[in-house]
């Protein structure tokens, strides 16, 4: 009887000064509710904040799912919101800011987040509203044997340098359509040109003002290399979305490529792919248009928000949770999922790419409050030019136009 | 009957109407006249990992008050429809004015949504019913003379199309015609051309798409002209027999004509679903090359950070016209019938 409860008293507290060893959970019984997108790295950042404090709370939940983006302002609107966190990037905090359905976080980093990095603190207008803790961005794949064979010197480095490579890959009969890009009909086709229009060094809006300026000559120059480009890209171009272009890469089929950072992994890894392919990819900075010295991409971060409409307690168990997750530990188990920002990180092959191009020194993607109005418009209207049915400067007029109207409708402008 | 009677009968299904489709649609008139406040935006400084840059956000608190003063926005009147998302009024005239021929002017009006839009959607509709309705009653009269035992299992091999999900049908399809797929890489090597490649050219899109709707929508026509063949009166086909009749003279002089208010019902039916033709296109990721009305109204809602409510609630109002103005031919017809019945 005595030792059974010797046993059993010392087991309890070894479960209570494990839990109590491993983080601070913040206020104990309450309700953490997470809604994020899904891919590995939000996926190690989920888990364990989980193993860490799920035990401590009254229910821990999660949502992962592609179309976050989609539902996560439905979700926040109500009080009390349906998360009591989300899982941002650039564009999507923007998406929640814009209806105020994050809160400042500036008292909760204080108390909860000694361990962060200056660099992971999101501020805007001074206050802290997000945590980052990866990045990515689009950027260079290339295959080093097929360059090698048809003649190509060197990395390619700018557009052009691109363009002729693919050109004497395709003389070479190694390859029709050796490149491979997300230019799917919608957000994807308006990021490719974002990239290119900010490796060019333009402006989206007029400064001050929610006017748009994309119809001038450095977005037609913009235009005019993604139609140069997108000759020698699979006649599907139009259908292709990351899935399709990795799968395109491992398959073979493409020997330059601009995907995003966060297939690297994926890519290298020794799964559905083979090693001929893995073992002669490399990953590069994205190019610069010639003369220029900006890489074409746009960077991201992923990162913590809490939501607005939630009780204090739950908001402040949710950070202390998530934030405990944020440590070099949980960066080395999960090393080549991402190119974290946390300290501990140790960038392999697949982080190449990225790292390339932050040091190239390019832009992030715009934080504006009606650059998805914008980014809608040239999804839909770019596509006439990439099929040769319109002018540059008529589908960049038709974007204008477009945006214009939403703008208005949307209280913009 | 009398009046009261029928009125106490009628009402619980003339409420369930005006609760579930009167007041709905009332009230997607009224948000389609309505756009969203005037944001109120301040410049701030917004820090990241990669920097610092100045860009502008949303005052929230200015703008929620805006919001609960008048939760359904600024009046717009009109303008949501005459505006370039829908009839694009303006923009036609100019382009009137501006273009020297009729080919000219069809292609600057292809230029602007609603109208890319319906000249698909119409396209889609008055293809694909016809071809429905004809594959689907030879489909019809084929099993009926089919011997019993193969009856059963033709029949649900027949409505397979119906019953596979029309998402999953078209990715299947989608598939299957990618230049890797089986139908693409067969027509690549028919025609010689390897960069062959149904979903990069519009016409083939277009086609692609009307296959699929034909291929999906049969099964519904040759079941009800199924149950249709069913109720021949056998006494008329027998009479017409020892007339003379050739199978073909009994099919066209007793089957048709016992058919016709079914024929009409089911074109009825289709038109509406044709108009309304929607998930096809996001199967196909035909978004390039072929919209419909349906995938207007998806897109201006898509974004959930920006739901264009006013321009999806024009859009929706227009579709409910252009089915009545499709069904309009067909009810006329139906209401003179049923007078000249009753005359007799």
């Amino acid at each position: 009887m005595f030792f059974k409860k010797l046993i059993l008293g010392g087991l309890i507290s070894l479960f209570f000064s494990s839990s109590l060893y491993a983080a601070d959970c913040g206020p104990n019984g309450q309700s953490i509710r997470i809604l994020a997108s899904d891919f590995p790295a939000i996926h190690a950042i989920a888990n364990s904040a989980e193993s860490n404090c799920a035990g401590s709370a009254s229910d821990f939940t999660r949502n992962h799912t592609t179309e976050a983006r989609q539902i996560m302002n439905a979700a926040q609107t109500p009080n009390p919101a349906e998360y009591t966190s989300v899982i941002v990037a650039n564009s999507t905090l923007v998406q929640l800011m814009n209806d105020g359905l994050v809160r400042p976080l500036d008292d909760l980093v204080e108390k909860y987040g000694g361990h962060l990095k200056s660099n992971q603190l999101i501020t805007v207008d001074g206050k802290i509203m997000a945590i980052a803790f990866m990045a990515n961005s689009q950027h260079m794949y290339y295959r080093t044997d097929i360059l090698e064979k048809s003649g190509v010197d060197g990395v390619p480095a700018t557009y052009d340098e691109i363009i002729s490579a693919a050109e004497k890959i395709r003389a070479a009969g190694i390859m029709e359509h050796p490149l491979v890009m997300n230019l799917k009909v919608g957000w994807n086709v308006g990021e490719v040109f974002n990239t290119i229009y900010l490796a060019q060094g333009g402006d989206f809006f007029k400064s001050g003002s929610a006017e748009a300026s994309i119809n001038n000559a450095k977005g037609v120059a913009a235009l005019e290399t993604m139609k140069a480009l997108v000759e020698y890209a699979h006649p599907d171009h139009l259908t292709q979305a990351s899935d399709d272009t990795q799968g395109l890469w491992e398959a073979g089929q493409a020997a330059i490529g601009f995907m995003w950072g966060s297939r690297g992994g994926v890519i290298l890894d020794n799964e559905g792919s083979s090693a001929e392919v893995t073992s002669n990819t490399l990953l590069a900075s994205a190019p610069t248009v010639t003369g220029g010295s900006i890489p074409g991409a746009t960077l991201w971060w992923d990162g913590i928000t809490i939501a607005t409409n939630v009780s204090d307690s739950d908001a402040e168990a949710t950070f202390a949770a998530l934030v405990s997750g944020m440590t070099s530990e949980m960066v080395a188990a999960n090393n080549d999922d991402a190119i974290w920002l946390i300290d501990g990180f140790n960038p392999g092959p697949a982080a190449a790419g990225v790292s390339a191009t932050a040091q190239g020194g390019a832009k992030s993607y715009p934080m504006y409050a009606q650059m998805g109005l914008l980014h809608n418009a040239l999804g839909a209207e770019l596509v006439d030019f990439l099929k040769g049915s319109e002018s540059a400067e008529q589908a960049l007029s038709d974007v204008e136009a477009v945006y214009e109207t939403a703008a208005k409708d949307a209280g913009y402008l | 009957m009398k009046h009261s009677t029928f009125l106490l009968f009628s009402f619980p299904s003339l409420s369930v109407m005006f609760l579930f489709i009167a007041i709905p649609i009332v009230s997607v008139f009224i948000q389609s006249l309505h756009i969203e406040h005037k944001q109120v935006i301040i410049v701030t400084e917004n820090c990241d990992p990669f920097g610092c840059e100045k860009t502008t956000t949303v005052d929230t608190e200015a703008s929620a008050k805006l919001k609960e003063q008048k939760p359904l926005g600024r009046y717009n009147g009109f303008k949501t429809y005459t505006n370039r998302m829908h009839f694009a009024i303006f923009e036609i005239r100019e382009a009137w004015k501006s273009s020297d021929s009729f080919t000219v002017f069809a292609k600057k009006l292809y230029n602007y949504p609603l109208y890319r839009a319906l000249s698909f959607t119409l396209t889609y509709t008055f293809v694909v019913t016809p071809f429905v309705l004809f594959l689907g009653f030879l489909v019809a009269l084929g099993v009926n003379n089919l011997p019993k035992m193969f009856k059963g299992p033709t029949i649900f091999a027949s409505l397979l199309p119906m019953i596979v999900t029309p998402l999953v049908g078209s990715l299947i399809l989608f598939w299957m015609v990618d230049g890797d797929g089986v139908i693409g890489a067969t027509l690549q090597k028919i025609f010689n051309d390897n960069s062959l490649s149904l979903k990069a050219s519009p016409v083939l899109t277009w086609i692609m798409l009307i296959v699929y709707g034909i291929w999906h929508l049969m099964p519904f026509s040759f079941i009800v002209f199924y149950a249709g063949l069913q109720t021949v009166p056998q006494e008329t086909i027998e009479a017409a027999t020892i007339d003379g009749a050739s199978k073909f003279q009994r099919i066209r002089h007793v089957v048709i004509p016992h058919l016709m208010p079914l024929a009409i019902f089911i074109t009825l039916i289709l038109l509406m679903d044709n108009f309304r033709v929607f998930e096809p296109i996001i199967g196909f990721k035909a978004e390039a090359h072929a919209t419909s009305i349906s995938w207007l109204i998806w897109n201006h809602l898509r974004e959930s950070a920006y739901p264009l409510y006013n321009a999806a609630g024009a859009t929706s109002i227009i579709t409910i016209f252009g089915v009545a103005i499709l069904l309009l031919p067909v009810l006329i017809r139906t209401w003179r019938d049923f007078k000249e019945k009753n005359k007799g």
